[in-house]
């Protein structure tokens, strides 16, 4: 280690390269055992997100959906902080949606949910139903 | 050696995936050390393309048959078993030339395999790096294996990649050699640690292997390591090996204790500690 490593280690600024090699391997090593690339999975991760939505308020910029590895078994693992249940109207429109295989408006819907964040539920009846 | 030994011979795959790990210098010190040990060993060079078995054994001017041979029955088994000078106890053979680059099939390296298991304890094979035709050759006649690798990135992904292939082949126990670690950088993390790399592969440890210089010495001599019984760390690990895959009960190696003498152990605790140097 150079001195300057050594002081960018100090100050917090880098990991140890080692640390660095174990957490690029278990990246790295979760894709290749589940054969799933980075685009499938991304694509994965946006539908699941879609499904949850329907349901649940989730958090966008804190949900997160990975593949993790441990004892040579990956799992996928969904990390989504709920901000609140959906009203019962709007599940209800919800799965009418699903029904009529109208899923793709379940899309924009959240994120302009996600704006009012400071309003209480009963206020807001249904975004997602209107159309 | 007793019956139970005799009746089921060890067959054991030495393989790593990524070339240039060591799978071939482990073969050659185990076979020697498990020689020694007083098992009738067979060491097998799955590489025929690019066999290297024989020259860090020291045995490259003795070979005139190979497994081919045996099979075509233009020569017995025990002509193309080139016995070992000094530990008549280890034998190596040959799968083949390096100019036959065609022949060799799964249900030829079995019936091999077999043939020569009926005359020895242990039978070590030597896999080519990869995971095409010659791996699959060679995993097709073992019955457990050696996973060889070192705390490198690459080295450790291309392991894990043939653990999922012995898996799926039904190929067990899979045991784990990590070779060439560095204890300094283990401590300042500037390396993988043993920990880590048993974690991620999720494989029983069978043995430890420092940096040693003396590994390179050894092969240009033709002579392993565990031929001389030196006391260099290496020789020690390799010995460990051959005991543990017997069933003998030897503590791992703490790599950060191969440097010895009070100085080398205080500036190790120092360096622990603070993660200078």
């Amino acid at each position: 280690m150079t001195l300057f490593d050594f002081l960018q280690r100090l100050l917090g600024r880098q990991k140890p390269s080692g640390t660095m090699a174990k957490e690029r391997l278990q990246l790295v090593l979760a894709h290749d055992r589940s054969d799933l690339n980075p685009e499938l999975l991304e694509q994965m991760r946006r539908e699941i997100l879609e499904v949850v939505q329907r349901y649940v308020e989730i958090d966008l910029e804190e949900g997160d959906v990975s593949l993790e590895t441990e004892d040579r078994v990956t799992a996928l693992v969904a990390n989504l902080p709920i901000k609140r249940a959906r009203p019962l109207p709007a599940l209800v429109a919800a799965a009418a949606a699903v029904g009529v295989a109208q899923a793709p408006d379940a899309e924009p819907a959240p994120q302009e949910l996600a704006v009012p964040l400071a309003s209480e539920p009963a206020e807001e009846p249904s975004p997602a139903d209107p159309d | 050696m007793d019956a139970v030994t005799s009746a089921s011979p060890r067959i054991i795959l030495i393989c790593s995936g990524k070339g240039g790990v060591g799978k071939t210098t482990l073969t050659a010190n185990l076979g020697i050390a498990l020689a020694r040990l007083g098992e009738r060993t067979v060491v097998l060079d799955a590489d025929f393309g690019l066999r290297n078995l024989d020259l860090l054994l020291g045995l490259e001017n003795r070979i005139v048959y190979t497994a081919q041979e045996v099979l075509a029955e233009t020569c017995r088994l025990e002509q193309a078993l080139v016995k070992h000078k000094q530990e008549p106890n280890l034998a190596l053979l040959p799968a083949g030339n390096p100019r036959m680059l065609e022949w060799l099939t799964p249900e030829d390296m079995q019936r091999i395999v077999a043939m020569v298991a009926e005359r020895a304890d242990f039978v070590l094979i030597d896999c080519p790096a990869g995971i095409e035709d010659g791996f699959k050759n060679a995993a097709a006649a073992a019955r457990e294996a050696i996973v060889i690798t070192t705390p490198e990135v690459s080295a450790v992904r291309d392991a894990d990649r043939v653990i999922g292939l012995l898996n799926t082949r039904g190929v067990a126990p899979v045991q784990l050699v990590l070779n060439r670690v560095r204890p300094k950088m283990m401590a300042s993390q500037e390396m993988l640690g043993v920990d880590d790399v048993t974690d991620i592969l999720a494989l029983p440890l069978v043995g430890l292997v420092v940096e040693d210089e003396q590994v390179i010495v050894s092969t240009n001599r033709g002579e392993p390591l565990t031929l001389n019984g030196n006391g260099s760390p290496a020789a020690k690990a390799y010995q460990n090996i051959a005991r543990r895959l017997r069933g003998e009960d030897v503590p791992l190696e703490d790599p950060s204790k191969a440097r010895r003498g009070l100085r080398a152990r205080l500036m190790n605790k120092i360096r622990k500690t603070t993660g200078l140097f």
